[in-house]
C-alpha cells in the first residue's frame, strides 16, 4: 500500500492536529457565545453591554478556526519534534498527587512527592533518594515562607511537629 | 519641579537602607533565574507577587524592577558558556558568545555583555526618567477611547506583528482575551464564563497563568524531548579583562544596541528579544571583521547585550506612564501595582511620585549592583549550571507550585495551574507564542472598560472611536501592525520576521 500515489506526499494531506486546534478554538467560541447569550441586562442605552465583547471574541475565535483550518488543508503549520509522552505523564501525576493530598499531608509531604515525580520524569529512578530530598527541601521552604513571611501554606503532622518543637506545643 | 529634582528626590527613596535590601534580593534573583534555563523573569516576578502581598509596595516593586534587569544580565552567562539561552532576550548573544567562549575568549564574552549592559541600562533608565514626564503630559488628555486604541495597537503588535504566524499569535491572544472574560462583570455584576465554580467569580490570576504557562508548560516540554541534545558547560577560560581592542571593538556596538533597543522596549511593540535581532544584523552589516561573524565576533555579543537592556528599561516607558504593559514581564508587573490599589498611569506620576521616581531611581542602583554580581562572581553563577536537570526542574515546580498553594491552596487553583500547564505545553509544541496569552489576560479586561467607557459617553455611537485624531492614529498603526508583516510573510520574507519571534519573558 505504500506505492499508493495518494500516500506518497504526505505533505497534501490535511495536518490532523491542526484540524483538532481549530475544532477546539470553534468550540471555544460557542461557548463564550452561549455564555454571553444568557446574560441579562441586555445592551442599555449605551447599546454595548456585558454581553457585547464575549460575541466579538466568539466571532474571532470562529474566524481564527477557520483559518487554522484553511492552514491544516494548505500544510502550512511548523513540522513538530516527536514529544516523549512518558515524562509528561510522570510530571502530570506528581502535579495531580500534590493537589489532591496536600490539605491531607502538608505542603512538605505533598510537594516532595512532587519533586520526586518530576525528577522521575526527567530519568531519576533513585526514589529513595528523591523524595526524602524533596520533603526536606520543602519544609526548608516551608519554614521560610510559613514562619518567616507569614504566608499561609497548607500544614500536616510534619509541619506540626515542627511547630511543636520550636515554639512550643501550645501554638501548634 | 524638573526632572532631575524629581530624580534626585528618589534616589533618597531608593537609597534607604530597606529599599537597597529589596534591590539586592531583586537583582541577584533575577540573575540567578536569569542564568537558570526554563524559568525567566516574568515566571519569578510571577511567583512572587503571592508571597510580597503583605510586604511594602515601593520594596517589591524595586524588587521585582530588579528581577526584570537582572534577569537581563544572566541571561547573557548561560547564553555564552552553555549555548543554551536563560531566557530569549539572549539568543542571539548564544549566536557569537559561544563561539567566543569554545575559542577561550569566554571572560571577554561575558565582560562586554556584562558591561554593555551597565552602559545600556544607565543611559536608558536615565532616558526613561527624562522621557516619562513628557509622556505623561502627553496622555493627561488621553481618555477611554484613546487607551481603547492603545491596548488594541498593543495586542496586534505584541502578538501578530512579529514571531512567524500572524495566525499563531492572534491565536495565542485570543485564548487569552477569552480567559479574561472570566469572572463578574464590573459594570452589572453578572458572572461569565464561571460555570458556577466560586473560585472562578473573582477571574483567572494573572499569576496562576503565568506560572503555568511559562514554569510548567516549559517543564513538561523540555521533559518531553527527551534527552536529546545534551548541552556542554564552557569553562570560563581567557582573562575577564577585555584588551585595548575589546573595548574599542565594543562600545559603539554597546551605544548603538542602546539606540536600537530602547525604543523598541518603549514604544508598544513587543518584549526585549526584539531588538537583540535588530542590533545583531546592523553590528554585522557595520563590522569591518565580517569574517568572524558566525566564529565569534565581539561586536556581536556587545550590541544585542545592550539592547536587551535598553529596551527592559524602555518597556518601563509604556508601564509607568500608560498602565500599557508591552511585555509578559512587564503585564505581571502590572498585576503587582493592582495588588496594591495602584493604577500605573499618568495619574501615579502625581499620586505617588515617591514610588514612582523610587523605582527609578532605584534602577540606577541596581544597575551598580549587577555589574558586580555579574563580573567578579560570575564563577558562582557558573556553578549552577552544573546543577544536574532533573533536581533543577523538579526544584522549578516546587516553587512553581509554592506560589500558588500560598495564594489559595484549593483543588480548584491548583487544579487550573496544571490545566494552564499542560495548555502552555500544547502551545509550545505546536509553535504557539505565550506572550500573547498574558498580555491577553491583563489586557483584554481593561480594553473592554475602556471601550465600554468611551461607548457609553458617545450614546452607544461607534464612530466616536475614530473621530479623535490620537485615537484614529493609533488605529491606523495597529492596522498597519498587522497588514504589513502579513504581506511580507506571503512574499517569502516571513524567515526575519520569524526570527524576530516575541517568544516568552
Amino acid at each position: 500500500m505504500s506505492t499508493e500515489p495518494l500516500n506518497a506526499n504526505p505533505k497534501r494531506r490535511p495536518d490532523g492536529a491542526a484540524l483538532i486546534i481549530a475544532a477546539v478554538l470553534l468550540v471555544l467560541g460557542i461557548i463564550v457565545a452561549w455564555d454571553a447569550s444568557r446574560l441579562g441586562g441586555a445592551a442599555q442605552y449605551a447599546r454595548i453591554g456585558p454581553q457585547t465583547v464575549p460575541y466579538a471574541i466568539a466571532i474571532c475565535l470562529a474566524g481564527l478556526a477557520l483559518w487554522t483550518t484553511l492552514e491544516a488543508f494548505r500544510g502550512d503549520f511548523p513540522e513538530r519534534d516527536r514529544q516523549d509522552a512518558l515524562p509528561v505523564l510522570w510530571i502530570v501525576a506528581g502535579l495531580l498527587l500534590q493537589l489532591l493530598t496536600i490539605r491531607f499531608i502538608g505542603f512538605s509531604v505533598a510537594t516532595g512527592l512532587l519533586f520526586a515525580l518530576v525528577a522521575r520524569g526527567f530519568g531519576e529512578r533513585r526514589f529513595w533518594i528523591s523524595i526524602p530530598m524533596g520533603i526536606v527541601l520543602s519544609l526548608l521552604v516551608w519554614v521560610i515562607f510559613a514562619r518567616g513571611l507569614s504566608l499561609t501554606l497548607p500544614h500536616g503532622p510534619i509541619e506540626d511537629a515542627l511547630t511543636r518543637l520550636i515554639i512550643g506545643p501550645r501554638t501548634a | 519641579m524638573n526632572t532631575l529634582d524629581l530624580l534626585i528626590q528618589g534616589l533618597g527613596v531608593a537609597v534607604q537602607p530597606i529599599n537597597l535590601l529589596y534591590a539586592l534580593i531583586g537583582v541577584t534573583l533575577g540573575t540567578l533565574v536569569g542564568v537558570l534555563p526554563g524559568i525567566g523573569p516574568a515566571t519569578t516576578v510571577a511567583l512572587l507577587l503571592p508571597v510580597t502581598y503583605r510586604l511594602d509596595p515601593a520594596g517589591s516593586l524595586i524588587m521585582f524592577a530588579g528581577i526584570y534587569y537582572g534577569g537581563m544580565y544572566g541571561g547573557s552567562t548561560t547564553s555564552i558558556l552553555l549555548n543554551t539561552p536563560g531566557e530569549s532576550a539572549s539568543i542571539v548573544t548564544a549566536l557569537e558568545g559561544n563561539k567566543m567562549a569554545k575559542a577561550g575568549r569566554g571572560g571577554a564574552a561575558l565582560s562586554t555583555a556584562a558591561i554593555g549592559s551597565f552602559v545600556a541600562g544607565l543611559i536608558a533608565t536615565i532616558a526613561l526618567a527624562f522621557l516619562a514626564p513628557w509622556i505623561v503630559r502627553f496622555a493627561l488628555a488621553f481618555g477611554p477611547r484613546e487607551y481603547f486604541a492603545l491596548m488594541v495597537l498593543a495586542f496586534v503588535t505584541v502578538s501578530a506583528a512579529f514571531g512567524d504566524s500572524a495566525l499563531r499569535g492572534l491565536v495565542s491572544l485570543f485564548i487569552g482575551l477569552t480567559l479574561g472574560l472570566v469572572g463578574i462583570d464590573l459594570q452589572t455584576g453578572q458572572a461569565r464564563l464561571a460555570f458556577g465554580i466560586p473560585d472562578l467569580l473573582d477571574g483567572i490570576e494573572v499569576t496562576t497563568l503565568a506560572v503555568a504557562m511559562f514554569a510548567i508548560g516549559e517543564t513538561l516540554f523540555v521533559a518531553a524531548q527527551g534527552k536529546r541534545a545534551p548541552a556542554t558547560v564552557e569553562p570560563v577560560r581567557g582573562s575577564l579583562w577585555m584588551n585595548a581592542a575589546d573595548w574599542a571593538r565594543s562600545w559603539k556596538p554597546w551605544l548603538r544596541g542602546t539606540v536600537i533597543g530602547f525604543p523598541i522596549g518603549a514604544m508598544p511593540a513587543g518584549g526585549a528579544e526584539i531588538g537583540t535581532f535588530f542590533s545583531y544584523a546592523l553590528e554585522k552589516k557595520l563590522s569591518k571583521h565580517k569574517e568572524e561573524f558566525g566564529n565569534g565576533a565581539i561586536e556581536g555579543v556587545a550590541g544585542p547585550e545592550a539592547a536587551n537592556n535598553a529596551s527592559a528599561a524602555g518597556t518601563l516607558v509604556p508601564l509607568l506612564t500608560l498602565g500599557l504593559p508591552t511585555s509578559a514581564t512587564a503585564a505581571i508587573m502590572l498585576a503587582g501595582f493592582q495588588q496594591y490599589g495602584l493604577q500605573p498611569g499618568p495619574l501615579l506620576f502625581t499620586s505617588n511620585p515617591q514610588l514612582v521616581w523610587g523605582l527609578i531611581a532605584s534602577l540606577l542602583i541596581a544597575n551598580f549592583m549587577l555589574v558586580i554580581l555579574n563580573l567578579p562572581l560570575v564563577g558562582l553563577w557558573v556553578k549552577l549550571l552544573t546543577i544536574p536537570k532533573h533536581w533543577l526542574y523538579a526544584g522549578i515546580l516546587l516553587f512553581a507550585t509554592l506560589g500558588t498553594i500560598g495564594a489559595n491552596p484549593s483543588v480548584v487553583e491548583l487544579g487550573m495551574l496544571l490545566v494552564f500547564g499542560l495548555m502552555g505545553y500544547a502551545l509550545r509544541v505546536f509553535g504557539f507564542p505565550i506572550a500573547p496569552v498574558v498580555v491577553g489576560l491583563i489586557l483584554g479586561p481593561m480594553a473592554e472598560q475602556q471601550l465600554r467607557r468611551a461607548l457609553a459617553i458617545s450614546q452607544g455611537d461607534v464612530t466616536v472611536l475614530v473621530t479623535s485624531p490620537i485615537a484614529a492614529t493609533l488605529l491606523s498603526l495597529a492596522a498597519l501592525a498587522l497588514i504589513i508583516p502579513m504581506i511580507l510573510r506571503a512574499r517569502g520574507r516571513g524567515k526575519v520576521l520569524g526570527q524576530l519571534a516575541a517568544d516568552s519573558d
